[in-house]
């Protein structure tokens, strides 16, 4: 009767999984189709951009100077094998904008912002506070994961676009400044070679598409998790752990869409 | 600021509660229970952890749906209400969750004054005497401007109260009020419930398993077993009550017809098998 | 913190996106650039095509005068047909110019240069004057070899006795 058990089990797992995806489904489109009246909503879309946009600039503009300074060092070592150290500004601006500046903000973003509001929303669900909103009559979809999914979706970009212009400077910092390649060379090549609407639009729409995702994880996350201590501990996990799987597989969709066909 | 109930529905009782059922998962919650909650009395619901009294308040709010049976609040059936007719009916009815749920991102002040903000469109000044007002019944008119997490743990109950007064509700609904609290605290929370009650003519709903307090301030009595109502009355009915479980339950006795030893085989069993079975290691 | 605090540090916030996006644009990608000029439509057949891709530059002395547009095979004459869009204010190619496929660099992408003619008739798109006849096909790496290996030998075998 084990068989029969681990069928029963298979099957309630899934279920659930698909009950979880259905629920997430709705939320999503209650967040995005119930935006609360214009003169509540736009404070507290602001008070949101700061908490998660704002805050993470620190962190998001020190990764990219660090990841900007270490392509310059690799790709200047790889380049200089094939005599082509002068095509490093476009080694370096292409690596960031079509593909580290969006997927590295979004991971970063991911571990930080999105894992504070899944702590935030499953507290607020812990201590009664959404309930008691939705006895006052107010809506918390509304009130509270709208805003804060508004704010995810603005901000990514937002920060990817600057962890991108921090880290092209940061290549340029180590490869004029450090390793002496011609200043001329580095920007010129660069911008002969890049593409606004291919490079950086791509890489634009790609962020926006992890805004989504990642931010729509961790609201429902939160919104979902047990109210416990320990149900709270685990929606954060998860919402790390499946932002980081999103990103990465929608970055392998969207990079075989947009450059695939060369 | 509710609709004042017509005609037909100013009964005696504010809530009615026919033929309830409720089940979550396997376990049978309620089973055809009736309750009434009589207009401008404290009416308690006591029973053991876990008989689903917080339950019962969320099917009166319109948070849950019961299975089958009619939750009827000034004539409405909540269950069948329309989102904004539930809406206009939560203006009527005031909560104080266990935990006083204040919203921690804000302060006193606007955690008071956030069912005013979101059911009328008074102005600000309006808005700022209503909410000093509510704080001066509690006694916190001074802490108006502090943030929740600055509050102790009775202060933060209280100003909760204030919120769930804000707008002159008929019914308010207190979820274990006394739990967890200092005697000052409690008898501070006694005293306001009572006078709230008087002084605004609010029916109450009290949800508890303090005996001591409840039974000192209620009207009417439902205690809540094995998802049935197994005993209702006055204080005074219910302490002369000839229900074995009722008067374990009321005199906090440890064992009776809710048993103390978790179902097990028995002792004498359990020790001397273990020991023939191992043999003569030990 | 105050609401005035956090407007403006929202503000700020958004205003550094703004000046990143301005900074890709113009310094990195260099947008003014390529724009929207108008451009005419020129033609060229080849042998073999190599690596040139869609929108690969086409110079003159090394200066970007348009793009390719598209790379088709001919049906016809079984040749690589490629189409180029020049930029309307460069119109003295002569129609017996010469369009070779170049490499930039050794690692580098492949673009066509062309080096103009002495004839006096110019290419302008229009139906006649339309098509690069002279052109040069990408070096094929394989091909240079044998052709140093063969010149190698031929070079090192003695006069015949």
């Amino acid at each position: 009767m084990a068989a029969v058990e681990q069928v029963r089990r298979l099957g309630e797992g899934t279920i659930e999984a698909l009950r979880s995806l259905g629920a997430a489904g709705v939320i999503l489109w209650q967040a995005i189709v119930m935006v609360p009246r214009p003169r509540t909503a736009v404070p507290l879309l602001v008070r949101q951009l700061y908490s998660v946009g704002v805050l993470s600039l620190v962190i998001i503009a020190v990764s990219g100077l660090f990841i900007g300074l270490v392509l310059g060092l690799q790709g200047y070592n790889i380049l200089k094998d094939y005599g082509s150290e002068s095509a490093l500004g476009t080694f370096v601006a292409k690596t960031l904008v079509r593909e580290l500046g969006p997927v590295v903000t979004a991971l970063l973003f991911a571990g930080r912002a999105g894992s504070a509001l899944t702590a935030e929303i499953g507290l607020m669900k812990a201590t009664e506070q959404l309930a008691s909103m939705e006895m006052i009559g107010v809506d918390p979809l509304r009130r509270i994961v709208a805003p804060r999914f508004w704010a995810g979706v603005i901000a990514m970009p937002v920060l990817a676009v600057i962890f991108s212009a921090i880290g092209v400077f940061g290549g340029k910092l180590i490869g004029v400044d450090w390793l002496g390649l011609y200043s001329g060379s580095y920007w010129g090549n660069m911008q002969s070679s890049m593409v606004f609407d291919k490079d950086i639009l791509n890489g634009i729409i790609k962020s926006v598409v992890f805004g989504v995702a990642v931010t729509w994880i961790a609201v429902f996350q939160g919104y979902d998790c047990e109210p416990t201590s320990e149900g709270i501990s685990r929606a954060t996990t998860r919402t790390v752990v499946y932002s980081s799987l999103a990103v990465l597989g929608l970055d392998f969709i969207l990079t075989a869409v947009m450059f695939g066909g060369f | 600021m509710s609709p004042s109930p017509t005609a037909a529905q100013a009964g005696p009782n504010l809530v009615e509660v026919r033929n309830l059922h409720f089940s979550r998962g396997k376990r049978v919650i309620y089973e055809n229970v009736d309750l009434n909650i009589a207009r401008g009395k404290v009416t308690a619901i006591m029973g053991p952890s876990g008989s689903g009294k917080t339950t019962m308040l969320r099917f009166i709010g319109g948070q849950l749906r019961p299975d089958s049976g009619k939750v009827l609040v000034n004539g409405q059936n909540i269950p069948e209400l329309s989102r904004d007719a539930l809406f206009r009916a939560r203006a009527g009815m005031g909560m104080l969750f266990q935990s006083g749920a204040l919203f921690t991102d804000i302060s006193v002040f606007e955690n008071v004054a956030f069912p005013i903000r979101a059911h009328t469109r008074l102005p600000e000044a309006l808005i700022r005497e209503l909410v000093l007002l509510k704080l001066e019944a509690v006694g916190l008119r001074g802490a108006a401007e502090l943030m929740p997490a600055e509050l102790s743990g009775g202060m933060a109950r209280r100003a909760a109260l204030a919120r769930a007064i804000a707008l002159d509700p008929d019914m308010i609904m207190y979820d274990e009020p006394f739990a967890g609290q200092d005697p000052i605290v409690m008898g501070v929370l006694v005293t306001l419930i009572r006078t709230l009650s008087e002084a605004l003519g609010l029916t109450t709903v009290i949800v508890s398993h303090d005996i001591h307090e409840t039974l000192s301030i209620a009207d009417y009595i439902y205690v809540v077993a094995d998802a049935k109502v197994i005993g209702e009355g006055t204080p005074d009915e219910l302490r002369a009550s000839n229900s074995p479980f009722v008067q374990q339950f009321l005199n906090g006795k440890p064992d009776g017809p809710v048993r103390f030893q978790y179902p097990a085989p028995s002792y004498r069993d359990e020790v001397l098998g273990r020991a023939n079975q191992s043999g003569g290691r030990r | 913190m105050r609401m005035r605090t956090i407007e403006i540090t929202v503000g700020l916030f958004m205003l550094a996106g703004i000046l990143a996006l301005a900074f890709l644009a113009l310094k990195v990608s260099g947008l003014s650039a390529d724009g929207s000029q108008p451009t005419y439509r020129l033609y060229a057949h080849y042998q073999n095509t190599g690596g040139l891709a869609v929108r690969a530059k086409v110079t003159m002395a090394g200066v970007a005068i348009g793009r390719v547009s598209a790379i088709q095979l001919d049906p016809k004459t079984l040749t690589a047909k490629v189409t180029i869009d020049i930029y309307k204010s460069v119109n003295q190619i002569s129609d017996d110019s010469v369009a070779s496929i170049l490499t930039a660099g050794l690692l580098g992408e492949q673009y066509i240069g062309i080096v103009p003619g002495a004839s006096d008739t110019m290419l302008d798109g229009s139906d006649k004057h339309n098509e690069i006849e002279q052109t040069q096909s990408a070096l094929v790496l394989e091909d240079l070899i044998g052709k140093f290996l063969f010149n190698k030998a031929t070079a090192d075998k003695p006069a015949a006795p």
